[in-house]
């Protein structure tokens, strides 16, 4: 009897470990499938109504057929540089902060602990942050709050990736720089951050590539714009405001654009994260040690 | 100033150096060294002067770069009250709470701004539904990627699958949304909703008099798709974060592949686990875009989980460009002043739970 139980209990643990593995790879598929649905979609829907009107026209009247989105890749371009002007060199000095001056202090860690929670903090209420700052003084909206919006988006994760890619570079460098006489704000910006630098190029474009997409913080501060307008201070059009207008339109045409405006867009951020992937993976600071 | 390097160069030869270049803590050495036995160099540099001002000074506005960062979230958190004050004042704690009722026609009153009647509950109730809902969808498959990437995937499909699972990550949720309105909706309106009210019908929670496939359940659907790569990733770090002996250790007793996860890898890991599905949470609770395009933006509430609702963040995106009246607009922003104090006391809460368990290891960005 006892040696009978055991081979029973034998094969349910054998079973169940069956079991686990097939469940485990069951969510793995269950994982992967919306992924290669979203993309498939992506490309058979965005790729037919993709064509170079959409590159280089702005959208037509309700009703006409074709228009691009010209104005809302500009837009978002603007958008997004307002946002990395304000943002990156701001995310850059705080990890040079956290890497280089705070490392261990009480203070470096509430600043990395505030920075992680930024980062959760959602993308609207930086919407709501950027209106009540700029829109509601200006009274109008303006591509400038949009930008805004975006740079303290931007903020945490280039800091955290910037410390990141600091402390893996290694002390002697730093020795080295100082042996030579340098002093520590020579050795900081020209030695450790420029054998840092493939590492923070990629966090910044990390951060970037999450910006880029960001719809929720524009609806209100920049808008969207049926026209050119390259004008800071008025609103502006935004790719991912355009998509997320179109889509909610009644109207056919609208929801092609929205869906060729929305493969334009993945196919920018795959880019970036890609590269990301790419460099980071290969080792960047290998060289350095 | 390209021309301090050359002409230290040109200097230091002349000088000896009087003391052994200090190995281990550079810092330390910068900063320390000359307080008790200042080198020559390091005299001679410092009597030049600017080295000493221009490196306080650097130092001084890195600092200010990294408190930007508290002053960021002050200032957001400042300028939200100061925003929502007039609804404050109005309602006071009963807008997150009270059911107002039309005195004509007897029913609730949730969101008028014609009358200025203003109430959270339904998106309240929208977020927490549509989250928790999220959640119980995304748990387990997620957990479920993690252990077959961390344990059982062959090392040929880890590097490919962790790649599409970051690629989820990276998705923009406007893409999300429209994904969702063109392929998940009709799905779910044609097969799943139909499915669950038959299924479930009898609970009252799955009655299907909805006819758009929008609502709850779709929000949701979207919503755990979204934040799987999260809760999966975070998981997969702190798994990978359990020390190999523990894993040993549990084989080497005769364990199954199963019983050395749940007993060597899981229960180690489990606070990091939940940690990482409270970030989930956190994403869940103000991810804005998709469900504003999916969740049907009624600004009523249903008992079914299959109609329209609206959820905290959708209703911001829906209603604050176009909003009537400063009590409207009041009103929206200390609904975000809620959404922005329960994402950062969740985020807080699953840092705290995902550093206690990998602070060893070399943390990473998400």
């Amino acid at each position: 009897m006892p040696a009978n139980d055991f081979k029973l209990r034998a094969r349910v643990r054998g079973l169940t470990d069956h079991l686990v593995t097939a469940l485990a790879i069951l969510a793995t598929l269950l994982v992967v499938a919306p992924l290669i649905a979203i993309f498939a979609y992506l490309l058979i829907k965005g790729a037919r109504s993709l064509n170079w009107a959409f590159f280089t026209q702005i959208p037509k009247p309700v009703g006409e057929t074709g228009g691009g989105m010209a104005n809302a890749i500009v837009g978002s371009a603007i958008l997004l540089a307002i946002a990395s002007i304000i943002g990156v060199p701001i995310g850059i000095g705080a990890g040079i902060y956290l890497a280089e001056f705070g490392r261990k202090t009480k203070l470096a860690n509430a600043i990395r602990f505030t920075a992680d929670v930024l980062n959760g903090v959602p993308s609207i209420v930086m919407g709501l942050a950027a209106y009540a700052l700029i829109v509601s003084r200006q009274k109008h909206f303006s591509a400038l709050s949009g930008g805004v919006a975006l740079a303290i988006m931007m903020i945490p994760t280039v800091s955290r990736t910037t410390e990141e890619m600091l402390l893996m570079v290694p002390h002697a460098v730093r020795e080295a720089a100082l042996g030579l006489g340098l002093p520590n704000w020579r050795s900081v910006l020209s030695i450790t951050l420029k054998t840092a630098s493939p590492g923070v190029i990629t966090g910044c474009m990390l951060a970037f590539a999450r910006v880029a997409g960001e719809t929720a913080p524009l609806i209100f501060t920049a808008l969207g714009n049926q026209f050119w307008s390259t004008n800071l201070d008025q609103p502006i059009a935004a790719l991912p405001l355009q998509i997320y207008v179109y889509a909610l339109s009644p109207y056919d045409d609208w929801h092609r654009l929205a869906w060729a405006g929305s493969l334009v867009l993945i196919v920018l951020i795959v880019l970036a994260v890609s590269l990301v992937r790419f460099v980071t993976s290969r080792g960047v600071l290998k060289g350095a040690s | 100033m390209p021309g301090s390097l050359s002409k230290v160069s040109v200097h230091v030869p002349e000088i000896r150096i009087s003391q052994q270049p200090p190995i281990g803590e550079p810092e330390a050495a910068s900063v320390q060294a000359p307080a008790n036995e200042v080198s020559e160099v390091r005299k001679y540099l410092l009597s030049r002067g600017n080295s000493a001002l221009t490196d306080r000074g650097f130092q001084w506005l890195m600092t200010l770069c990294a408190l930007s960062i508290f002053f960021i979230v002050i200032l957001i958190g400042w300028q939200l009250v100061v925003r929502s004050q007039l609804t404050w004042h109005a309602f006071g704690l009963k807008f997150f709470y009270q059911i107002p009722i039309d005195p004509y026609t007897n029913l609730p009153n949730f969101w008028d701004p014609v009358n200025e009647e203003f109430s959270a509950v339904p998106f309240i109730y929208g977020t927490l539904v549509s989250s928790f809902l999220a959640l119980i969808i995304s748990v387990p498959l997620a957990i479920g990627l993690a252990i077959f990437l961390t344990e059982m995937c062959p090392r040929k499909l880890r590097g490919p699958l962790s790649f599409l699972s970051e690629l989820l990550a990276a998705i923009p949720s406007v893409i999300y949304g429209l994904w969702a309105m063109f392929v998940l909706v009709p799905i779910m309106r044609e097969h799943v909703n139909p499915l669950l009210s038959e299924l479930f019908g009898w609970t009252g929670v799955f009655a299907n008099d909805n006819p758009t496939g929008l609502g709850y359940v779709s929000s949701s659907v979207i919503l755990a798709i979204m934040i799987l790569p999260i809760i999966s990733s975070l998981t997969r770090e702190v798994m990978t974060a359990v020390p190999h002996s523990q894993r040993e250790a549990v084989l080497a007793l005769g364990a199954t592949r199963w019983e050395m996860i749940r007993t060597g890898v899981l229960r180690n890991a489990r606070i990091g686990i939940v940690g990482a599905i409270i970030l989930g949470l956190g994403r869940a609770l103000g991810e804005t875009m998709a469900v504003a395009m999916v969740i049907g933006n009624s600004t009523e509430m249903h008992r079914s989980l299959l109609s329209n609702g609206s959820s905290m963040a959708a209703v911001i995106a829906n209603g604050y460009a176009e909003a009537v009246g400063d009590m409207h607009l009041s009103a929206l922003t200390e609904i975000g002043l809620a959404l922005f104090v329960v994402t950062i006391i969740v985020n807080a809460l699953a840092r705290l739970l995902m550093w206690a368990v990998t602070r060893g290891t070399p943390s990473q960005v998400h």
